[in-house]
């Protein structure tokens, strides 16, 4: 479903990404692990679209991203690191723009909104305007809003930061019963092990824009002779802490943290 | 074309739900007109140039339309990192049907809080030469709405942060405002001040707006309509650019 080709991304003389290739099965739920600046959000963007590679190959479904960039959007939903909701409109709303924007026809929009609302709960609260929902609630709707076109692929960039361990919890629920039911496959990244280790069937860990180990959290646990997936990742990518240096978006993320309260 | 008009809808929902922001951006058109409107009256008016409320008005007309859609085009600088922008730039439609969408929502609501300093001005005792040029002016707002939403979608696509803006709006924005006649009167000005104000775009709105509505015109209405349309297509299309070349 996802094919990777010897993935290249330099921004001037920093190289995010380092020749990464990597497969991705139909139905698979892949977990793409690694420390902060590792490439993750690198890699996620360049899949999506939202990013060039300097050199390498993407495919998706089949299709260059490059070269039928519309086409590739179509077949995939994103929910991503930051929030991406319209904070003044209606739960209901939001899933109605983004209907229209991957040009879900009109009936199947109404029915599929209230499919995956009910089954995300927020049914009840569809007339509400979003800025009113909590932390756990806006994810649920994200999440919900990126199954609306039937995609065949959703990305997921750290869908769970922020969340308490019962919205953790309830949203992995959800995302494994849609891997199921739509058989969509599911290409996420976390910094939670457990979570990576309770609904990933394949991940990959990247640290300084290289993959260093890719296999089923047993097979990762297996290789590095630990007893869990934490202690796998340290195994594979050491303890030493990254600190990078702060974007412009983190210092607007500081900001957003101090409106959010 | 759903793309256009669903994210046009978006715009205007957002502005008509936030009430207490729609009445707190009427006090500064308000301050501007009350204040100097009767504080600099009797001064203007024994210097022989006639009533300043009804000289002021225009001006704050033309400032409110440009404050409001430059505003909702650099607001893309928070929109694409935290807000709903991010969305829409990875949907299967066309970048430039993301930018006419978002823009003609920027001009709209632009409209339609211009339209609300208009009823303030005439509660406030401004009166315009004849009723019918109140449509009149609204070409003319609608121009300087174009011109700044595309000059806003320029700047915001290209500013990275906060800190930015902060600069933008006070060697740009605030700039733009003082230095177009809506103030002052651009006849017998010094050379070099001349010189800025005829090269401020919205000058030409302001003179437009005044021309209309209290017959007074410093450059005439055939430049102020040639001028307004030129610059933007200009900045338009400098806009619609910068935004598809957006990475984020």
């Amino acid at each position: 479903m996802i094919r990777v080709r010897n993935l290249v991304k330099t921004f001037g003389d920093f190289t995010a990404v380092k020749d990464i290739s990597f497969e991705v099965r139909q139905g698979e739920i892949f977990a793409f692990l690694g420390p902060n600046g590792a490439g993750k959000t690198t890699t996620i963007k360049m899949l999506t679209t939202l990013l060039r590679p300097t050199a390498g190959t993407v495919e998706l479904d089949g299709l260059d991203p490059l070269r039928k960039q519309n086409e590739a959007r179509q077949r995939f939903g994103i929910v991503f690191q930051d929030p991406s909701l319209e904070s003044e409109l209606t739960a209901w709303e939001n899933m109605e723009i983004h209907g229209v924007l991957y040009h879900v026809p009109r009936r199947q929009r109404v029915e599929r909104t209230e499919k995956l609302l009910k089954l995300f709960e927020l049914w009840e609260r569809r007339n509400e305007p979003v800025k009113r929902f909590s932390g756990g609630m806006k994810r649920r709707l994200e999440i919900a809003r990126g199954f609306l076109h039937t995609p065949k692929i959703l990305f997921l960039d750290e869908p769970t930061l922020g969340l308490d361990p019962q919205s953790r919890n309830q949203l992995w629920t959800h995302v494994k019963g849609l891997n199921e039911t739509e058989g969509v496959t599911v290409f996420l990244t976390t910094h939670y092990m457990d979570e990576a280790d309770r609904v990933a069937h394949r991940i990959a860990v990247i640290d300084h824009g290289r993959i260093v180990a890719q296999g089923s959290p047993a097979e990762l646990k297996a290789q590095t002779q630990t007893d869990s997936l934490e202690h796998a990742f340290l195994a594979l990518t050491g303890s030493s802490i990254r600190d990078e240096s702060a974007t412009s978006a983190d210092a607007m993320r500081q900001i957003a943290k101090l409106w959010r309260r | 074309m759903g793309a256009v008009y669903i994210l046009w809808l978006r715009e205007l929902k957002r502005y008509t739900r936030s009430r207490a922001q729609m009445v707190a951006s009427l006090g500064q058109p308000l301050l501007y007109l009350l204040a100097l409107g009767f504080g600099l009256g009797p001064v203007f008016q024994q210097s022989g140039n006639g009533s300043y409320l009804q000289f002021v008005a225009p001006g704050v007309i033309g400032m409110t339309v440009l404050f409001t859609s430059i505003f909702s085009g650099i607001g893309l600088v928070w929109d694409r990192q935290f807000g709903f922008l991010k969305e829409t730039l990875v949907a299967p439609v066309p970048r430039i049907s993301i930018v006419v969408g978002k823009t003609l929502g920027g001009v709209t609501v632009a409209l339609l809080q211009g339209t609300l300093v208009v009823v303030v001005c005439l509660a406030a005792g401004f009166r315009p030469m004849s009723w019918l040029a109140v449509p009149r002016a609204f070409l003319y707002m609608a121009l300087i709405a174009l011109v700044f939403a595309g000059l806003g979608t320029a700047i915001g696509s290209r500013v990275e942060d906060m800190q930015g803006l902060q600069l933008i709006m006070n060697f740009l924005v605030l700039p733009i405002f003082f230095l177009s006649g809506a103030l002052f009167p651009l006849e017998h000005l010094p050379k070099a001040l001349g010189a800025v104000t005829s090269a401020d775009p919205l000058s030409y709105g302001i003179d437009g707006l005044r021309a209309t509505l209290i017959g007074r015109s410093h450059f005439g209405v055939l430049t102020d309509l040639s001028v307004l349309a030129a610059v933007a297509v200009v900045l338009l299309s400098i806009g619609s650019y910068m935004f598809s070349k957006i990475e984020i």
